[in-house]
């Protein structure tokens, strides 16, 4: 019997060991093919490596590698945590207060996610220009934060509608104000939340390409997308080099998503299922 | 005497105070709501809604945005987009990521959600390994698969002749009529996992107990799937064909890296048109028309699909 059962679930492991190669082999390539020497890739690129070299590594660490991380480190943690501050705080009064202005405030926010970022492009070129930020890590922040305050109002409203209103009375009653209340009874309940906001919000600011392209000019400003293209340019013959960039770009994601799998996979649903 | 004074107001004048207190009250509320939502909106209103209005002021005038030219010429940017080949190109390439979006991430991203609910073992492994596109940079993967892709030494022709299929052999990217499609490809790839995600957080939420009541009833596995999961997933197919379109209708950043456009213009997509024309020929009330359209193209598909998904809950 076991022996049957397993003949019939034969088609399911082969579909799924088809899948995996089509979405592991890319990975694989990239990862093998960076501790190749350049002599080793260019006579058989595709092998397996036979002597493994990490060389490519410590060119690359030795390159603007690290400035290139650094930056969008930077980028990407200060601006998650401008989004998270005021996308809860703006969640409060659309999720809790009835007032005129709730709904058409709340489908405001929602266009948001509707919008080709192209759209404001050139506007907020002009404005970075202007405002003195081009060509600086700063510059990006804004833009960053503003096209991820739509999903994240949507995550925190869903959240503190959830959250029983008597916790809030009995807090009035003891004469708290609403900032107060908010801050210390509120967003501390609101934890999930703002792991899932956070984690969404950081895949795609890690790797936002367009904003930086055109915010950005100089190599000490460029994030980490821009860097791995500037590689692309510069290497072009060290294929090795570039996939050992390609590799430690893609790390820290695989990193978090390897210890925060669930947190990762639930904020990508809350986050665009209500969409 | 301090207590008394305090005192006397609300017990001699009761109405008057009340009816103010609500007043104030009813102030301090909307200082309340105001104070919260001020720094979202004013972010928000900068970078989004005025951008928007901005891009179509722009759109109106001939302005090459280096130097001081700046005329005011009306619609006449539009007029000439409608008349424009390059951009109905494009829009065409467009819709063409629509469609294949559609026909294969989705499906793709139901089956894999699919297979990790079966009773293979390692699911966890077989999830983790699925998912890992979507954590890989789009300019990453762009460059990944430009040597894939590589006339020369790329992995696709490799794996072709050892299939014996040399004949299909070619330079994916330099050929005008395959370069769309290892693009689509690629974008396959990247995205199918998402829509995994998405489909598989769904069917986590569909109570078990229908299942066993069909199993009573004799309904088979496919039976099981077309009556019970399949319609129960209906909301987040809808979901994620939107995401999809609107997905499609502004990618950029692959068709940047890997093409280029290229070549012969045979991947041009409405985002990388209107990147070209703005910052490298400098035609920034062009390029500022060409956004402006993807705005109303996307804004436009995006109704109906709500409208007619609206009716469809409506008559249902």
């Amino acid at each position: 019997m076991a022996f049957i059962k397993k003949i019939s679930n034969m088609p399911l492991y082969l579909l799924a060991i088809i899948l995996l190669i089509f979405t592991g082999l890319p990975y694989f390539l990239m990862v093998s093919s960076s501790f190749k020497s350049q002599l080793e890739f260019m006579t058989s690129p595709w092998s397996l490596p036979k002597d493994f070299t990490l060389e490519s590594y410590s060119v690359v660490l030795s390159s603007n590698f690290l400035r290139y991380f650094g930056n969008s480190l930077i980028v990407s943690a200060v601006s998650v945590v401008i989004v998270i501050v005021i996308s809860a705080m703006a969640s409060y009064p659309l999720a809790r207060i009835k007032f005129k202005l709730n709904r058409p405030i709340f489908i405001l926010f929602l266009i948001g996610m509707m919008i080709p970022i192209h759209t404001t492009l050139i506007p907020i070129y002009l404005l970075t220009i202007n405002i003195g930020l081009y060509d600086t890590i700063w510059g990006l922040i804004g833009p960053y934060v503003a096209f991820a305050i739509p999903v994240s109002v949507i995550i925190f409203t869903q959240f503190l509608q959830d959250i029983p209103a008597e916790l809030e009375e009995s807090a009035k009653i003891d004469g708290c104000g609403q900032f107060r209340l908010f801050w210390k009874i509120l967003f501390p309940l609101l934890k999930p939340a703002v792991a899932t906001v956070a984690i969404y919000n950081f895949i795609h600011i890690w790797n936002e390409f367009i904003f930086a392209l055109v915010l950005t000019n100089s190599k000490e400003n460029a994030t980490l997308p821009l860097g791995l293209r500037e590689f692309y340019g510069e290497f072009s013959v060290n294929v090795p080099g570039i996939m050992a960039a390609l590799t430690l770009g893609s790390l820290p994601l695989l990193l978090v998503y390897f210890v925060a799998q669930e947190k990762i996979v639930k904020g990508i649903a809350a986050g665009s299922v209500k969409g | 005497m301090k207590t008394t004074i305090r005192q006397l107001p609300t017990a001699s004048v009761p109405v008057s105070v009340v009816s103010k207190k609500k007043m104030t009250s009813k102030i301090k509320q909307g200082l309340v709501i105001g104070g919260f939502l001020a720094p979202a909106l004013l972010v928000y209103g900068i970078f989004v809604l005025y951008s928007i209005v901005m891009t179509f002021y722009y759109s109106l005038f001939d302005w090459s945005g280096i130097d001081n030219s700046f005329e005011f010429i009306g619609l006449q940017n539009y007029i000439e987009l409608l008349h424009d080949e390059l951009f109905w190109a494009s829009l065409k390439n467009n819709l063409l990521l629509v469609f294949s979006s559609l026909l294969t991430q989705l499906p793709l991203g139901l089956i894999m959600a699919l297979l990790l609910f079966s009773p293979i073992k390692g699911m966890r492994f077989f999830r983790s390994v699925y998912f890992m596109p979507f954590l890989m940079s789009t300019v990453a993967i762009g460059i990944l698969f430009t040597f894939m892709y590589d006339g020369n030494f790329g992995i696709v022709n490799r794996i072709l002749g050892l299939l014996g299929l040399e004949s299909l052999q070619r330079a994916w990217l330099g050929n005008e009529d395959t370069a769309i499609w290892a693009v689509i490809a690629t974008i396959c790839w990247q995205y199918a996992p998402f829509y995994m995600v998405l489909f598989r957080a769904a069917i986590v939420g569909i109570p078990e107990e229908l299942y066993e009541a069909a199993m009573i009833d004799g309904a088979n596995s496919r039976q099981r799937f077309f009556k019970i999961t399949l319609p129960l997933l209906m909301p987040t197919i809808v979901t994620s064909s939107i995401l999809s379109i609107i997905g499609s209708l502004k990618y950029f950043d692959l068709i940047y890296v890997m093409t280029g456009g290229g070549p012969n213009n045979s991947t041009e997509l409405m985002a990388t048109y209107m990147y070209e024309e703005t910052f490298t020929n400098f035609n920034m009330g062009y390029g500022s028309s060409i956004s402006f359209s993807m705005f109303l193209i996307a804004l436009v598909i995006t109704v109906i699909i709500v409208f007619s998904e609206q009716k469809r809950k409506g008559g249902s």
